[in-house]
């Protein structure tokens, strides 16, 4: 029965989802801090490998890693279907994935082979342990609705991004020939389209109406959203392989319009909030949406115009837009309200006799976490400034970036040392 | 539009508005306003929740033989709202912003979540498993006073 799930001993320790969540800011650092050491080449072309080991410390470090964790975190309340031995799985993921990132992004960085060999286990392995336990839970569910929905799509693209990419990281490691350009071109799209593009429009569904007393999603969206952007993901897919020249209008037709449409529609939600308290989350989420907009807008512009997508910034800013301005702000956003809720429900358990207890803006107070929100926003505008002129802007905007995943690892600990003040 | 999700759900929304208008005045200042919106909050709430505890979970832990299982967890999450609604009041009475919006955004997460468990899961079970009894125990909710 999928009730069963929700039974009051299967709450696990504070520590399991709470290592995702303090190691995810670590690795966006690093992002930032190989930025600032690399300076201007990093930003000279896409392939750079300072850039590509620094896509990998965001993708997989900071994205991937709290992703999987809210979802982990989502399961019981969605579905009902709380996941089993989580320590041994939060154990089986969080080291193989957080070594694994640190050795592509060494690999990527560094041109060293071994060690991007040595990421290819670890990474196989924490993909197919989290996929495997997250379906064996969205299998199980008797609950039915768009996020579980989208859960399961964005799981599959998982998948086939994890495949891609291994088979990305053999090659460039000299052990296959493929036609490595357009593998990229699929692996990216499945990675930042299909996992973190399908499970935050899935996401958004529950927590964007939940935090600011929205009015819901229309269900004409809801129902066809994710599926639709999935099947014209499968359909891009297989246009890129054999018909490069006309994948672009499946993107056109098919995949801009969902995005444009979900950024819109997020936005005319939050304009007719019933709830008006300044939220930080839900500024993370405007400046996210923002940015979606932007990415789409830009590519929209450069399918016709030769000169901005022959720019090279252009691929640059695709990529900011999408990572640094989409994906991490709603995910920095999340981590607001998961992490000090997380710690108060815990320590309401470790100490049922009220009254010492902080509440959630004690844990994280508003001013630190509005701090960070304005150190993210200009890092994110400096760094698209840097991709157009890299020297000397990027030790600038690497900088910057520095202090706001800094900052947010601060915040971010803050919390459990509180926690860890208060529960002994 | 019958059924006990149907019946129960609408409650929620209920008092989400007086959640936000009371939220709203007290993060104004307008002490008075926030105290009257937050005693329709408080009392939506509690007349949910002996709806519930008296009526809803009872039928549902009969049918199931399932004690200590979901509507425990639901019962406990009462309980800590319950101390966050006390967290609140404390703050009206001093007057206390600050104490006030911690509070009431820790509750508003409580809140939501367990919502979504009682629509997404629990409302849904009742509905399957209680369908014969469902006319019943709407006239026994309907009959508890507010
Ligand atoms: C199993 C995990 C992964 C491995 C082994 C992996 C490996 C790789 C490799 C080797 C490349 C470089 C390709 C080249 O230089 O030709 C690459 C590129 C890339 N990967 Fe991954 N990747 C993984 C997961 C992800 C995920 C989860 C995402 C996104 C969410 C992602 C996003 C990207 C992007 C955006 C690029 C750069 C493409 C470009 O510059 O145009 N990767 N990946």
């Amino acid at each position: 029965m999928a009730l069963a799930g929700l039974s009051l001993e299967q709450a696990p320790p504070l520590s399991v989802p709470l290592r995702f969540f303090l190691t995810a800011p670590l690795f966006a650092f690093l992002a930032a801090l190989l930025l600032l050491f690399s300076g201007p080449t990093a930003l000279a072309s896409r392939w750079s490998p300072a850039l590509l080991a620094a896509t990998h410390l965001l993708t997989l470090g900071f994205i991937t890693m709290s992703m999987m964790a809210t979802l982990l975190q989502m399961l019981p309340v969605l579905a009902g279907a709380a996941v089993k031995q989580p320590r041994l799985v939060a154990w089986l993921v969080h080291v193989p994935l957080s070594a694994g990132t640190l050795l592509l992004a060494s690999g990527l960085a560094a041109g060293w082979k071994i060690g991007m060999l040595a990421s290819l286990p670890l990474l196989a392995w924490a993909m197919l342990t989290f996929i495997l336990v997250a379906a064996y839970s969205l299998a199980r569910t008797e609950a039915r609705n768009a996020t579980i929905n989208a859960m399961r799509l964005a799981l599959g693209a998982l998948a086939i991004t994890a495949l891609l990419g291994l088979t990305l990281a053999a090659i460039l490691a000299g052990h296959a020939a493929l036609p490595a350009l357009k593998l990229t071109d699929l692996h990216a799209a499945w990675g930042l389209l299909g996992w973190v593009g399908v499970l935050i429009i899935g996401v958004a569904y529950q927590v964007v109406p939940m935090f600011q007393m929205t009015p819901a999603y229309a269900t004409r969206i809801t129902a066809w959203l994710a599926p639709w952007f999935f099947i014209m993901l499968l359909i891009w897919s297989i246009t890129v392989w054999w018909a490069e020249d006309n994948a672009k209008w499946v993107a056109l037709t098919g995949l801009a319009p969902g995005l444009i449409g979900f950024a819109l529609a997020t936005l005319s939600l939050q304009r007719k909030r019933r709830r008006r308290a300044p939220d930080i989350t839900s500024q993370f989420w405007r400046m996210g949406m923002a940015s979606l907009l932007a990415a789409s807008g830009i590519w929209l512009v450069a399918q016709f115009s030769p000169a901005l997508s022959a720019a090279a910034f252009y691929p640059l800013w695709l990529g900011m837009l999408w990572i640094v301005g989409f994906a991490m702000s709603v995910i920095n956003g999340m981590l607001y309200k998961i992490v000090p809720f997380l710690v108060w429900l815990h320590l309401q358990s470790r100490r049922p006799a009220r009254g010492a207890i902080p509440n959630t803006k004690e844990i994280i107070p508003d001013k630190m976490a509005r701090r960070q929100l304005r150190a993210h926003g200009a890092a994110l505008a400096l760094l698209l400034c840097a991709a157009v002129l890299p020297n000397p802007l990027v030790y600038m905007a690497a900088a910057v970036w520095c202090v706001s995943c800094a900052l947010l690892a601060w915040n971010v600990f803050s919390a459990y040392r509180l926690y860890h003040r208060l529960a002994a | 539009m019958d059924g006990l999700g149907n019946y129960l759900a609408p409650d929620h929304r209920r008092c989400d508005d007086y959640f936000s208008a009371a939220e709203a005045a007290a993060l104004q200042g307008e002490w008075e306003a926030a105290e009257a919106q937050f005693n329709h909050f408080l009392a939506g709430m509690q007349h949910h929740f002996a709806k519930e505890e008296t009526v809803l979970f009872p039928a549902f832990e009969q049918s199931t033989h399932l004690t200590g299982g979901p509507t425990e967890v639901m019962r406990m999450e009462h309980a800590q709202m319950r101390g966050l609604f006390q967290d609140m009041q404390q703050a009206l009475a001093s007057r206390d912003a600050n104490a006030y919006a911690g509070a009431a955004e820790t509750l508003l997460i409580l809140m939501q979540q367990h919502n979504l468990k009682e629509e997404q899961m629990l409302y849904r079970m009742c509905d399957q498993m209680l369908v014969r009894e469902s006319a019943e125990l709407i006239a026994r909710m309907n009959a508890i006073a507010q």
